[in-house]
């Protein structure tokens, strides 16, 4: 009983050392800019005619569980100005981005391309102008807003101006002159 | 007998005549050409068969779908007998057919606008209406161009590119046409693009000149003419000079909204939106010609005065509200004024020869400054409320201004200005806005919330000669439709939660109201249909920038969305849903 309890924390301690292992992951040499598509492994629809289906050959993120790199794709989703349109995740001039339903495949390879090919209702098509690393780090972190990266790699989402949501309640303007 | 019917006949003449000299007294043949109704852009309609007295018995004539989601801020306008409507994007032109019951489609004009303009489009995909001039409809597409569509048969006659959505350049506003002059200035003050006025020949679409509002004084269509009343609107090329280098290419300071015409001065007026980016850190200096009233020749385009509402400014005060022009006695003096409510929550009464200011008063809660000097033109603002990367809190109003682009109706009747609009405040924090040419450029994070009393919306009667409110009603979303005055002594406005609302014009005293399918947007109007009845038109559909959260989907847990207005208005999904419906009123 007591030697499986302690196999059980010990499980849990090496597990938690792997995850920050994978947490502090840095690539300090990017693959090259290389702008590939990844059109075919993006599919849109879950109707497939004809019956059971093959499964598809799955597209993961390679920037996908290190906290450099989802803190990354925080700085860039300002930098390229994706924040000028979908803010903090609320969006405003286009969708928002903390949802459940994606218009276009929530799925990493759906939103590699979305941002490398744009989409037609005003999404811009970004290929050519972020290196490719880049643009997953940025798919990371959009897809932590919605709490589908690792937690312990996931940064807080910045939806309060400063870091202290108790700012808001009740505010009457004109109390603090 | 004769003598006295005789003196009689001269007093009402006497009495008449000067009234009608007045330039908010325009001849009204019962249609609505225009959004604002008139060139004064007075929205009102002398009709007055739906009085005070006999409103409540209003009912619906008949609806239309728009086929549309988004907001709908559109006038309809009605002229020999058919009424036409401009959808928001994809900017669909309807003809209905008022003389057939139930008013079918005529023809539908589908200018297949490209999509990609709603990427560019700050607050909402809307479009503003459109001008009827000579046998012509026109309009604006959000994909930076204008057309012009035979008002009969629905044919395109003309199409005229004028931007490119590349460099942020979108068009929601709508037209005006003066002197053979279709009047049209582009968006994108939160894209950092280069503001613009352009006069296209009615007849070919020919750009006739651009006015550009920002770089040196030839492109500003400044010349020996430019007179500005005040000594810091005065100098050269104070439109290159008042920026950091190279700063003015990017500036923002677009003209994506109201324009009057005053005939007989042969000026027309209009106001330039907020620089860009926002954030004021980043372009110190005065930022002209931005959040600046310009009057202009429509043949030329030439600048004969400007005044800059808000030098260097810190909370997006564009200046783009509308200018209605009004002949009234204020202080023993008989003066050609224009009334502006400006989003900096100052009701500037001008004279509109010279730019002179006649009075400037504070029309809602503000903060960010005291007072306007006027002797010398100036704002003064309050130091504790300026922005920058630095944060401020509770600085009122909040950038959609105590007033936003939802424009006021003045009864000549009742010598009152019926003013729509919001009651916010917000804090801010700047950021380095980093320049990608067809995105956002603006630079600051933003929260809004509602002002002193808590209700997001104030619909009020302004009395312009003595400066000061006659009446207001409180709304609990910002008041974001247009206002229609009648002589039936009746006000027209609605709610974002979906209720078109009669008050009384006098008191403000409600006196009916409808529930539509979706809040309202739009602008309402008076017309005289072909059995000669008065009817109220208006189009139902939430959005814009304050209802964007309901027609853009848009998720309330992020209060810096839409630029901050999401803050404010994430409970609006609870009173309303999308979609775009015209109704149609009349008296039984």
């Amino acid at each position: 009983m007591a030697s499986l309890r302690y196999s059980k924390s010990a499980f849990f301690a090496a597990a938690l050392l792997l995850a920050s292992c994978q947490r502090e992951k840095h690539d300090i040499q990017p693959a090259p800019t290389r702008l590939a598509i990844y059109g075919d492994a993006a599919r849109q629809s879950a109707l497939r005619p004809g019956g059971s289906v093959k499964p598809q050959p799955v597209v993961t993120n390679p920037y996908n569980a290190s906290g450099y790199d989802i803190s990354e794709g925080q700085r860039l989703y300002d930098w390229y100005n994706c924040s000028g349109c979908h803010f903090a995740g609320g969006g405003g001039i286009g969708p928002p981005l903390i949802k459940k339903e994606w218009i276009y495949g929530g799925e990493p390879a759906n939103l590699f391309d979305t941002i490398v090919k744009g989409r037609p209702n005003g999404m811009p098509s970004w290929g050519g102008r972020i290196p490719e690393y880049q643009i997953w780090q940025i798919v990371a972190y959009v897809r932590s807003m919605n709490g589908e990266q690792p937690t312990s790699a996931t940064p807080t989402r910045p939806d309060t101006i400063e870091t202290n949501p108790q700012n808001l309640v009740n505010r009457v303007p004109g109390a603090t002159k | 007998m004769d003598r006295i019917r005789l003196t009689h006949i001269c007093l009402g003449l006497f009495v008449v005549l000067p009234a009608f000299a007045q330039i908010q007294n325009q001849p009204d043949d019962g249609q609505w050409v225009m959004p604002a109704k008139n060139y004064a852009s007075t929205r009102y309609s002398t009709l007055a068969e739906i009085n005070a007295s006999n409103v409540r018995n209003l009912r619906t004539a008949f609806t239309f779908s728009l086929g549309t989601t988004r907001g709908a801020e559109a006038a309809p306008l009605v002229v020999n007998n058919t009424m036409y409507i401009v959808t928001p994007f994809p900017n669909n032109l309807y003809a209905l057919d008022l003389t057939k019951p139930g008013a079918p489609v005529k023809w539908v004009y589908e200018p297949h606008t490209n999509a990609s303009s709603q990427g560019v489009a700050c607050c909402d995909v809307v479009n503003r209406g459109a001008a009827y001039y000579n046998g012509k409809i026109y309009y604006n597409l959000l994909d930076v161009e204008t057309v012009a569509v035979d008002a009969n048969t629905g044919k395109l006659i003309w199409r005229t590119k004028l931007g490119d959505i590349n460099n942020g350049e979108s068009i929601t506003m709508a037209p005006i046409v003066a002197k053979g002059k279709v009047l049209v200035g582009n968006s994108g003050g939160e894209f950092g693009v280069r503001g613009w006025l352009a006069g296209l020949d009615a007849d070919t679409g020919k750009i006739a000149w651009r006015a550009y509002s920002a770089g040196p004084d030839k492109d500003v269509l400044i010349g020996p003419n430019f007179k500005p009343f005040y000594k810091m609107d005065q100098g050269t090329d104070l439109g290159v000079r008042t920026w950091p280098p190279d700063a003015w290419k990017i500036g923002g300071a677009s003209a994506w909204s109201w324009i009057s015409y005053d005939p007989q001065l042969d000026l027309f007026y209009y106001g330039t939106s907020n620089p860009g980016p926002w954030n004021p850190e980043q372009r110190p200096g005065d930022n002209k010609w931005s959040s600046t009233l310009f009057a202009r020749r429509p043949d030329t385009g030439e600048a004969i005065w400007a005044y800059q509402m808000n030098p260097h400014d810190l909370h997006d005060y564009d200046g783009v509200n509308e200018n209605v022009l009004l002949d009234l006695t204020v202080n023993g003096q008989s003066r050609k004024l224009l009334a502006h409510p400006d989003r900096n929550g100052f009701l500037y009464l001008m004279d509109r020869q010279t730019g002179e200011i006649v009075s400037a008063e504070k029309f809602g809660f503000t903060n960010t400054s005291e007072s306007v000097d006027l002797k010398t033109g100036a704002l003064r603002l309050n130091t504790q409320k300026q922005t920058g990367f630095h944060t401020v809190r509770d600085a009122c109003p909040a950038p959609p201004g105590v007033k936003d682009w939802q424009p006021s109706s003045y009864s000549p009747k009742t010598g009152l200005l019926y003013i729509p609009h919001n009651n916010l405040c917000y804090e801010s924090q700047g950021t380095n806005a980093n320049y990608i040419a067809g995105t956002p450029y603006v630079g600051m994070k933003v929260r809004m919330y509602a002002g002193p009393g808590g209700n997001r919306g104030v619909f009020g009667a302004w009395d312009p000669v003595h400066a000061k409110y006659v009446w207001s009603i409180n709304e609990m979303f910002p008041v974001w439709s247009g206002a229609l005055s009648t002589a039936g002594d009746i006000v027209f406005y609605g709610t974002m939660d979906g209720w078109f609302k009669a008050v009384d014009a006098h008191d403000g005293k409600p006196l009916w109201q409808f529930k539509v399918g979706s809040g309202i947007i739009g602008q309402p109007v008076a017309y005289k249909g072909p059995d000669g009845k008065e009817y109220i038109a208006i189009l139902s559909g939430v959005g814009g920038w304050s209802g964007a959260v309901v027609s853009g989907g848009l998720n309330g847990v992020d209060g810096t969305g839409a630029l901050g207005f999401l803050n404010a208005m994430s409970d609006l999904g609870k009173y309303t849903t999308k979609g775009g419906m015209l109704y149609v009123f009349s008296l039984p």
